[in-house]
């Protein structure tokens, strides 16, 4: 239900200047969709965008400050890491690991989540208490110790931190598209296609599948902000996206040591990790009033 | 109407359908015996939670699972029994041989697709053919269910649909795979009068074209009045009486029967309060041993509440059970 201002019932206090800019951002998508488009654009065309390597050490250049300060340089932007690379090209390949990473791990944990949760709530009975019961110990693991415990044992890169986060996020899925699916099996399009022959199968792909694609989506991309932190987290950890493979996380990471002397090198992946994070979690609100009005109070 | 036994295309032998909880085991379908002939129309008339559409879904093989069971009987089509029929063998049978209307037009539609969509998979599911010809297919059946311009119609989504439009849909997928038997589950209830004549109009003349038999569950007497040959009035799982329409109607047997009639206003006279049948049914997991009528009923003997009746015959084809009836 859209909030009607009425005279005599101020909900809240006033907003402050950040809550009102906040306010005006969650009208108009257009600023979080514009930083999206480019976090997919820079991760695309990483390759084409800059001239420098993202991987290749150059000691003597170490630690250059960003172009605007006083012993800046204009070939380093926004200057360069603890060994020497330059720190806008890191971001824009970060951007690149980042997306592919959310990518895969959505597509597995969200597919994991879909068809279990799919099975569960159409099959009910025993199948749906076992898969319920599995969501539950599932989630009931803090997903940053469960990722560190399967790198340790699995070791590091890019398909372990996918797969270790994946079979953790299947579970929420699972449970909500599991709800959807039982208040759906109580309408009677089920029954009449079943009445009419159609097979389990046809019922869960052809007529279960299309009504629950609206909650999967916002389900999607309420969560693809939350997982580039965990992915940055693991990194940032030691636990990600092994060196000398730029990831956000990571950068923080080797910037730590050097925050008094070198600030730029921490504070650039941070901002870089903030904004994509703030963009996406704006456009899934946004994303969630327009297409599942039904949660919008929530 | 020809009523000779070859006629039959459906017969229900003792079908016993029953709920189970870790309690109770709740019998809501408690030895059910009728048949229909071909291009017949059988009522099935009774109170809520009586068992009729129970009745219906078992025909089907599509009662709740794992809660509900059948647990005994025979379901014949065309003398073959359903009941030791494989789940793939059952599905071949829904909606070729057994078709169904659900009461509910406004969710019986799939909202995300549109109705051409909709019809176009209810022959799909039956036989594989290019998407052309279902197209073709949908359209005759739309237009059959005498739905306008029906190749504009196919694109239509079920919400710019109104009811009885999407009533009539519902029964142009339900004849699509041109049934011998059509289940009708108080298909009218959510449409108004005047919608609820044309559909059933509908209703006859496919039928009179199709020669399908019918069966239509409802509690509305007027309706099996007018669509009915014959009728079966069920009770807490049971049918108490059998028979052509005009019989049962000029001369009830069972008295649950009778105070079933004596509740219907009647246009010619003025009626300050409505009769009404004293007392409720019984809970269908705690069945009186005799006749389950017995508590309600204004003639109630001692045996009535130890055995249970036998069906007696009062006429061709019109049986109820009722001790009084032994003396006849």
């Amino acid at each position: 239900m859209a909030r009607t201002h009425t005279l005599d019932v101020p909900v809240e206090a006033a907003p402050g200047r950040a809550r009102k800019w906040i306010q005006i951002l969650r009208r108009a998508p257009i600023i979080p969709l514009v930083i999206i488009l480019l976090f997919v654009g820079t991760a695309v065309f990483a390759d084409l965008l800059t001239s420098h390597s993202p991987t290749k050490v150059q000691l003597p250049k170490r630690l250059r400050p960003p172009a605007w300060t006083p012993k800046g340089d204009w070939t380093y932007t926004i200057g360069t890491d603890t060994l020497g690379r330059d720190l806008m090209t890191r971001i824009i390949y970060g951007a690149r690991v980042s997306l592919v990473v959310v990518g895969l791990t959505l597509g597995l944990g969200g597919g994991l989540g879909l068809v279990l949760g799919l099975l569960a709530g159409y099959h009910g009975g025993r199948l749906d208490s076992f898969l319920m019961r599995a969501a539950d110990i599932t989630m009931a693991f803090p997903i940053i110790l469960f990722a560190i415990l399967l790198v340790a044992i699995l070791g590091g890169g890019m398909f372990n931190v996918v797969v270790s986060i994946g079979v953790v996020l299947w579970a929420r899925y699972a449970r909500v598209i599991r709800g959807e699916v039982l208040s759906l099996m109580q309408r009677d399009f089920i029954a009449r296609a079943r009445v009419n022959g159609c097979s389990d199968w046809r019922i869960i792909a052809v007529h279960l599948f299309p009504n629950v694609l609206n909650t999967l989506m916002v389900l999607l991309s309420l969560q693809v902000g939350w997982l580039i932190i965990v992915e940055s987290s693991l990194s940032f950890l030691g636990a990600g996206i092994p060196p000398p493979t730029p990831s956000w996380g990571s950068m923080i990471a080797e910037g730590r040591d050097y925050i008094t002397r070198a600030w730029w090198v921490s504070l650039f992946p941070g901002l870089a990790i903030a904004l994509t994070v703030l963009a996406f979690n704006l456009f899934g609100d946004w994303l969630r009033d327009t297409l599942d009005p039904r949660q919008r109070q929530v | 109407m020809n009523t000779t036994r070859d006629d039959v295309v459906l017969e229900v032998r003792d079908l016993h359908t029953y709920f189970f909880n870790r309690r109770s085991t709740l019998k809501a379908v408690d030895g059910v015996t009728f048949s229909l002939r071909r291009g017949e129309t059988l009522g099935l008339v009774g109170e809520s939670g009586c068992g009729k559409s129970m009745t219906a879904l078992s025909l089907l093989q599509l009662v709740p699972q794992p809660a509900a069971r059948i647990v005994g009987g025979e379901i014949l089509l065309d003398g073959d029994d359903l009941l030791h029929k494989t789940p793939r063998e059952m599905r071949r049978i829904r909606g070729r041989h057994i078709a169904m209307i659900l009461q509910d037009p406004q969710t019986s539609l799939n909202p995300v697709f549109t109705i051409g969509n909709q019809l176009m998979e209810a022959f799909a599911v039956h036989q594989r053919q290019p998407g052309r010809a279902l197209r073709r297919l949908a359209e005759q059946v739309l237009q059959r269910v005498k739905v306008a311009a029906p190749a504009r119609r196919l694109h239509d989504f079920p919400h710019q649909m109104s009811g009885g439009m999407k009533q009539r849909v519902v029964g142009a997928i339900a004849i699509s795979g041109a049934p011998q038997v059509l289940i009708a589950d108080e298909p009218t209830t959510a449409l108004d009068v005047t919608i609820q004549l044309q559909y059933l109009k509908l209703l006859k003349e496919i039928q009179a074209t199709t020669q399908m038999a019918l069966l239509f569950i409802t509690h509305d007497f007027g309706i099996v009045a007018r669509m009915c040959d014959r009728v079966a009035v069920m009770y807490a799982g049971r049918i108490v009486e059998e028979g052509p329409v005009r019989q049962v109607f000029r001369h009830p047997a069972h008295p649950y029967t009778q105070a079933l009639m004596a509740s219907v206003p009647k246009m010619e006279e003025k009626v300050e309060l409505l009769t009404a049948i004293e007392g409720q049914p019984p809970a269908l997991d705690n069945l009186p041993p005799g006749c389950r009528f017995a508590p309600r009923c204004a003639y109630t003997e001692p045996r009535c509440t130890q055995q249970y009746p036998p069906d007696y015959t009062l006429a061709t084809d019109h049986t109820a059970s009722c001790w009084r009836l032994e003396t006849l």
